[in-house]
């Protein structure tokens, strides 16, 4: 039975021998180190880069307009924020370029909290992230779907960043269905694939046949099917949220829905909805600090297009908005969102008073085209000196 | 070049016109990107070159045998823009077609990309290699220093030529105030990469270290970093006034002294066949003033592929 982290070793093997990865590269991911979470260990095309993000993000770009098939790792997530411009860029290229090139990259980085990692290794990145079009962006929970969302990545034409939580990397599958076809015992595979400790210098691993299984592209999971209430979350607090349902169902008689929704961008609306018309009562559950939050994004649009659905108003149950996580239990456990304050949260929505149905009887929302509306006709600026400033001039959208 | 300086001043005064939003392009470049358009080995590929331009390179992608009419479309954001389809700012050029990566606004982004192309290159063995072009400010960001490090790293040296063209400007700072280094050149030797600089106000000047340097990158396949100084002989941009000079050397007057004392072509034939260009470039730009905008829907095209182009996909 696979971990994550092996899982996600197995499906660059598939790809680098099978969909043509030339290049996986970033921070210790070649040998002797193979990744410092052990995710490159023995792949073929694995190299060390100089400590140098930007640089990473930058050569994964070029090799990809070159035709080349790259997979990039940020050693953590916390040190890609000097990456942002490029990852802009990244994700503008093919519109920017109006179709002339489409940038095939894959960038994966360890994400959140969990793993003691004090305020330097507990970052979150799903919130900056979805911020960025242009880009595809999942974030697994399971091993099966970590290998998967790996071989959908590096099959794609677009860049798509892939979000692996931290604390689920030694995380195994939950059941005999959540296994990667073909994989071996853990017992077998660790011995099969994971590096020897010591020197390593003429270890080869020996990898077990394993299909292109690619994670479908914007579906959600169904972790737990219930009828009270709906969790919809993603990553580290997926497997959280999961115990949390099996604890209130065994011990309070609750019917709780767990939605994992693995991929962030694009994500499964058709789901979230389906859920909360059953439901009626949603909670958003993330790591990341809760201003400016994915999941807030989610709240909008539940209220907008779902409203007449809703039994009381969509919540949001995340990280605080603090400067960081703290290393201290204590202090970590306030950051963030543990068992105790999601069984909390998901209790909250399963019993808040429903708002009268006058307030939700309301006509849908429906989406207009853009009009555009030239704050100043072109046609006005004849003539003008050049060197206003032109920036004031921009299109509006109404 | 000449054409290039045609085009430029024509762009410049579309902008002032209202013909379009912002100006930023290449005049007092042209000798020297001239030359980089002209010696690159141009096609599609890793066998031919790559460049990641600045935005001053109009006199190189017209050298590379792109139409003058086709910057007038990006300056107008039409939808007939061939690089942009009226998304882009002028001078920010894009053809796949001959390996001309989207040049973009933000400074110095280009040489941590460029590194990229080069790997593969380098790789992929041949002639083709990669060039890289900026501007002296930019300099001071830390992609120059990616571009330095990862193109020398032991046993992975890459082929890749570094341009610096140097008009000792950012936007209005002067490089005296900013840095202590005394030739940007300098820095590449600390890597062991090969240095030179050249003048590139004078085209033999440039042509011969270009030459030179694409040679060694070429065969070597090896780092080279070359710097040009050259003039900026309408300010920055448009923000900035976008007025002739005086001060500053013109290249092109550089160049019409040498045809004319060596018999090569006289001041009247200079002067004519200007006058020749600066017909051809009103025609283009009348009919480019006819062309329609982008539909506010083309604004929901081209956010993502459906197929791997850069991979050979058609
Ligand atoms: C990263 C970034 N910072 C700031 C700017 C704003 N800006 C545009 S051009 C410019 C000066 C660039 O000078 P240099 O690199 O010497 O190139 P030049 O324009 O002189 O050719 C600045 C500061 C930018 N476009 N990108």
């Amino acid at each position: 039975m696979a971990t994550l982290v092996q899982a996600v070793r197995m499906a660059l093997h598939v790809g680098e021998e099978r969909l043509g990865v030339t290049d996986i590269f970033g921070q210790d991911v070649g040998p002797p180190l193979g990744g410092v979470f052990t995710a490159t260990q023995g792949l073929r095309t694995a190299w060390n880069t100089p400590l140098d993000e930007r640089g990473i993000v930058g050569m994964a770009m070029g090799l990809a307009l070159a035709g080349q098939k790259p997979v990039a790792e940020i050693q953590f997530c916390d040190y890609a924020f000097n990456t942002i411009d490029l990852l802009k860029l990244c994700g503008n290229t093919y519109w920017s370029s109006a179709g002339d090139w489409n940038v095939p990259m894959t960038l994966m980085t360890p994400v959140g909290a969990g793993i003691h990692g004090s305020i330097y290794h507990s970052h979150s990145f799903d919130a900056q992230a979805t911020r960025i079009p242009g880009w595809k962006i999942v974030m697994p929970s399971q091993p099966r779907d970590a290998y998967g969302a790996l071989l959908s990545a590096i099959d794609d034409p677009n860049p798509v960043m892939v979000l692996l939580p931290k604390a689920l990397m030694r995380a195994r599958a939950e059941s005999e269905a959540e296994l990667i076809p073909g994989e071996p015992d853990a017992r077998e595979l660790r011995a099969r694939i994971d590096a020897p400790i010591g020197d390593r210098s003429a270890w080869v691993p020996d990898w077990p046949d394993t299909p292109i299984e690619q994670l479908p592209i914007g579906k959600a999971a169904r972790l737990r099917e219930g009828t009270d209430v709906s969790v919809v979350t993603y990553g580290r607090l997926a497997r959280v949220a999961m115990r949390a349902a099996d604890q209130l169902r065994a011990q309070e008689g609750l019917s709780v829905e767990v939605l994992d929704l693995r991929w962030l961008h694009p994500y499964d609306w058709d789901a979230i909805a389906a859920s909360a018309h059953k439901t009626g009562r949603v909670l958003f559950l993330n790591e990341d600090t809760e201003i400016t939050n994915f999941g807030e994004h989610l709240i909008r649009r539940t209220c907008e297009d779902l409203f007449a659905d809703l039994k009381i108003a969509p919540r949001l149950h995340a990280g605080a908005h603090l400067p960081g996580v703290g290393l201290a239990e204590p202090l970590e456990a306030a950051s963030v969102p543990t068992m105790a304050s999601t069984l909390e949260a998901i209790r909250e929505a399963a019993r808040a008073p429903e708002v009268g149905r006058s307030l939700r009887d309301v006509p849908r929302v429906v989406r207009r085209a853009p009009v555009v509306d030239y704050a100043i006709d072109p046609r006005e600026l004849a003539g003008h000196a050049a060197h206003r400033d032109v920036f004031a001039r921009s299109l509006r959208y109404r | 070049m000449l054409e290039g300086r045609v085009l430029e001043e024509r762009l410049i005064r579309m902008q002032r016109q209202g013909e379009g939003y912002f100006w930023i392009g290449g005049p007092g470049e042209e000798a020297f990107n001239a030359c980089v358009g002209l010696l690159m080995k141009q096609g599609q590929g890793l066998d031919y070159d790559y460049l990641h331009a600045h935005y001053r390179s109009s006199a190189t992608l017209l050298a590379l045998g792109a139409p003058s009419i086709d910057a007038l479309r990006q300056m107008h954001n039409v939808k007939t823009d061939p690089y942009s389809q009226g998304r882009n700012f002028v001078g920010h050029f894009s053809k796949r077609e001959w390996n001309v990566a989207p040049i973009t606004s933000p400074i110095e982004v280009q040489f941590s990309i460029a590194i990229g192309t080069a790997h593969a290159q380098r790789r992929h063995g041949g002639e083709g290699i990669t060039i890289v072009q900026g501007g002296d400010a930019g300099t001071a960001e830390g992609d120059f220093a990616t571009c330095l490090v990862w193109s020398s790293r032991p046993n992975a040296e890459l082929p890749i030529l570094m341009i610096v063209t140097n008009n000792e400007w950012g936007i209005s700072t002067h490089a005296s105030t900013q840095h202590g280094e005394k030739n940007i050149a300098d820095r590449g030797k600390a890597f062991g990469i090969r240095t030179a600089i050249c003048d590139g106000n004078d085209v033999e000047s440039a042509w011969f270290a270009l030459e030179e340097a694409m040679r060694y990158v070429r065969n070597e396949r090896r780092p080279f970093l070359l710097q040009a100084n050259v003039s900026r002989l309408y300010g920055h941009s448009s923000s900035s006034g976008s007025n002739y000079v005086e001060s500053e050397t013109d290249c092109l007057n550089v160049l019409a002294d040498k045809l004319a004392a060596r018999g090569f072509r006289s001041p009247d034939e200079t002067k004519r066949l200007r006058e020749q260009i600066e017909a051809s470039m009103r025609a283009w730009y009348e009919q480019v003033i006819t062309e329609p905008k982008p539909d506010p829907e083309d604004a929901f095209d081209f956010v993502f592929a459906d197929k791997n182009h850069v991979g050979g996909e058609a």
